[in-house]
């Protein structure tokens, strides 16, 4: 469910991650199926799949560039724009919707002022909403990078942002 | 030989709650007072009872102790591992009797589930191949490859009358005979690990509890149908599962349980992993084949099914996860043994991911023909807050709600299809007088509109029509006609759509529609969310007599929608008023309602 708009901020991908990435397409180039492989290490790599990157794999494995887009806008998990330093997801699956994980999302973006997909203009936070992560017995669930929330009430979202504004 | 094991869960839902760390506190402690070689401990899988997590349960007294600190840590270790005294306060309540403690299958969590497909699962440690080969794995491979031909292996499935654990509920048997059926080359066998119901998680607690069982009926369903290859596609979301599948792969290859001649007979078998990216639609096999082969996951029209041409052009077998759980332990126990459990045309169990309003929320695996009474009373605990059971939603998107007066009936494949739901893989989500049903059934059809591929039109366009119309209802400005026209819009969308997720897209809204017609209708002539749900049809009042005139909620109210002096009665002006809630939060003495 990430923003599937055309990215608008300037790539600056590094000569290391190019040089990485080349690495990756190497090792799997020959192998069938190995396209999302390859588009997930990518990810990891520049922590997007800006257009810049879809061209380079493009390239090196002889597949259309449209091809590669259409598979990079399919997949919810690929993301054409890049994630903030803190990447909030709120957990809005059946669980955690009755358990009013909505009601958490709206408040998060409130605070925030974002968007669903959106990211604050410091390049600090970005929030999206995403299915299911399983832990549906600790619902309403939301993670921050790697730091998971449980049975998460509004009134401690203050708290939990404080604590990532106070890290710098 | 260790005098004591402690037996931590690292499933998803207890590393969320801090098993991680309770694990190191906990070895660093034993290390700390030199028990390291009397101790052991283990890192399992999923226990079920995820509501009371991180969960730890000490051998050989079997004391159960629930939502642990690592806190409690040091007095864990120093009074129950060094001086033998349970620390009381920290055991699971319901496993403390007066003579001391009961066991947990005893409990009324455990007591009615009958665990098959979770095995192994809190039972053994997931990166531990030798701990599965002492609980009886690979055994059954082993069996059929050296006494069984193919042939027998189907027969023994086929008369276990096993059905399809993703939803479906297509007999295995029959499954695995069309796919050996067909001459080719090259065969393959997939797993469906693409959980994509919300709400849903037993896949994902079997490959985290117990890895090798999926590699195990994989490479018998492999030498069934006389495949050499196979794939397991699993959601890039659970990255625990993923590790512990490699782990697994990595360890079974080199004791020769993958590979080459394996057994030393001239059955070579091989498995591979395939990441999902987030799509639901993947979990419909066509989708997942094209996914595999590094494509849009868009479906395919059927036949050639994939046991005729699936996966690169070749027969391919796809099976789910929870029905390869079960393989191993009907060879083991024979088709009659498996027929002996649930009901005549549903043998066997099911597993269901307990969620929403219940108090036990976790994993249970039960016989069919269990009631849902008896799973939300008596397993789930009932409903918190002393709140009253509205439905329980089963089969995720592609299910229905079954309201309290269908409690007594017997859970399986074809009750739960005429109560116009469906077994899916299994979510059950309770919800209780707060829940709205419109409102749900917009959830789940603002999901199907999301993950609709696209490719037909029925399912692209009518969702989208169908959610609109549910917004337009919820927001007040629905008609009794609409109600009318949602239902047409329905059939249209299920008889009309290519594959199956745009075929059950309409259930969530035909199934509330069905018991719950009234909260429609009160949505649309009355103009009222009898749950006070829907914002649109919500207004927040002050009650002058329990008002103090504490002017916090004026001091809150981000669009200053209320007014009203000192130690005076305040009121709030519906037309400013954005319904944020914000006021009733801040009140003190209860004196703001939404009605």
């Amino acid at each position: 469910m990430g923003s599937k708009t055309a990215n608008t901020i300037p790539f600056n991908g590094t000569a290391e991650q190019e040089a990485e990435l080349l690495k990756v397409i190497n090792e799997g180039k020959n192998e069938k199926g190995s396209l999302m492989g390859i588009l997930h290490k990518a990810q990891d790599i520049y922590g997007y799949l800006p257009i810049e990157v879809q061209k380079i794999i493009s390239n090196e494995m002889d597949i259309p560039l449209e091809e590669i887009y259409g598979i990079v806008t399919f997949y919810s998990q690929f993301s054409l724009t890049p994630k903030g330093k803190y990447n909030i997801s709120v957990c809005l699956g059946t669980a955690c919707y009755v358990k009013g994980a909505g009601n958490i999302y709206d408040k998060l973006k409130e605070k925030l002022n974002l968007e669903d997909g959106g990211c604050t203009p410091d390049g600090k936070f970005s929030i999206e909403a995403c299915r299911c992560i399983g832990a549906c017995g600790l619902a309403p669930v939301i993670t921050i990078n790697e730091d998971v929330y449980g049975r998460v009430v509004p009134e401690e979202l203050d708290g939990i942002l404080k604590k990532y504004n106070d890290a710098e | 030989m260790y005098r004591s094991h402690v037996l931590v869960c690292g499933g998803t839902g207890c590393t969320s709650s801090g098993s991680v760390q309770i694990l190191k506190a906990l070895q660093d402690e034993i290390d700390k007072n030199g028990l390291s070689s009397e101790v052991q401990v283990v890192k399992t899988g999923c226990f079920g009872l995820c509501a009371l997590g991180p969960i730890m349960i000490v051998y050989p007294e079997g004391s159960f102790y629930s939502m642990v600190k690592v806190e409690d840590i040091p007095e864990i270790v120093s009074e129950h591992l060094l001086k033998g005294r349970i620390v009381k306060r920290l055991l699971y309540t319901e496993t403390v009797t007066e003579e001391g403690i009961k066991s947990l299958n005893d409990t009324s969590f455990y007591k009615k589930q009958h665990r098959i497909a979770l095995k192994n699962c809190g039972v053994i440690n997931p990166e531990c191949i030798d701990e599965y080969i002492g609980s009886c794995g690979y055994e059954a491979l082993g069996k059929v490859l050296t006494e069984y031909t193919p042939d027998d292996v189907i027969k023994v499935i086929t008369d276990s009358g096993l059905r399809g654990r993703g939803g479906g509920g297509f007999p295995t048997g029959i499954k695995w005979k069309l796919a050996k059926q067909n001459e080719a080359d090259k065969k393959y066998v997939c797993c469906n690990a693409d959980e994509g119901d919300p709400g849903a998680f037993m896949d994902r607690s079997i490959l985290e509890g117990d890895p090798h069982v999926i590699l195990e009926a994989m490479a018998i369903a492999g030498y069934a149908i006389g495949a050499d290859m196979g794939y397991i596609y699993i959601r890039a979301e659970y990255p625990i599962a993923v590790k512990r599948l490699e782990i697994a792969i990595k360890q079974a290859r080199e004791y020769g349980l993958l590979g080459k001649n394996i057994f030393g007979t001239d059955f070579s078998f091989d498995v591979d992993i395939r990441l999902g990216a987030g799509a639901f639609v993947c979990g419909e096999e066509t989708a997942l084949l094209s996914s595999i082969e590094g494509r849009r996951g868009e479906p395919r029209p059927r036949p050639p099914f994939p046991a005729q041409k699936g996966l690169f052009g070749k027969p391919t077998l796809l099976n789910n996860v929870e029905t390869y759980a079960n393989i191993p332990q009907i060879i083991l126990n024979g088709a009659d043994w498996f027929k002996s459990i649930g009901t005549e045309k549903s043998p066997g169990t099911k597993v269901f991911a307990l969620g929403g309003n219940i108090n036990n929320t976790g994993l249970v695996e039960i016989p069919m023909g269990t009631s849902m009474r008896t799973v939300i009373e008596e397993i789930g605990g009932g409903i918190p807050n002393g709140k009253k059971f509205k439905a329980a939603q089963t089969g995720g998107p592609s299910g229905g709600c079954i309201p309290a007066e269908h409690f007594d009936v017997p859970i399986d494949y074809d009750n739960l299809i005429s109560l116009g739901s469906m077994m899916g893989s299994g979510g059950l989500i309770v919800m209780d007088e707060d829940n709205c049903m419109v409102d749900i059934a917009k959830f789940f059809l603002e999901f199907t509109v999301d993950e609709s591929c696209g490719k037909c039109t029925p399912c692209r366009i009518g969702t989208k029509r169908l959610y609109e119309m549910l917004e337009k209802i919820t927001e007040g400005q629905g008609t009794v006609e609409d109600l009318n026209k949602i239902e047409e819009l329905c059939y249209y969308i299920k008889e009309n759509s290519l594959c199956g997720l745009g075929q059950t897209a309409p259930n969530p809204v035909l199934s509330t529609l069905k018991y719950f017609r009234d909260e429609y209708v009160a949505h649309v002539t009355e103009k009222k969310c009898p749950a006070g749900v829907c914002k649109s049809l919500l207004s927040y009042v002050i009650i002058a007599d329990a008002c103090k005139g504490c002017t916090a909620c004026a001091r809150v109210c981000p669009v200053g929608a209320i007014t009203g002096k000192v130690k005076e009665v305040h009121t709030i002006d519906q037309s400013k008023c954005i319904k944020c809630g914000a006021c009733m939060e801040k009140c003190r003495f209860a004196a703001i309602i939404k009605e």
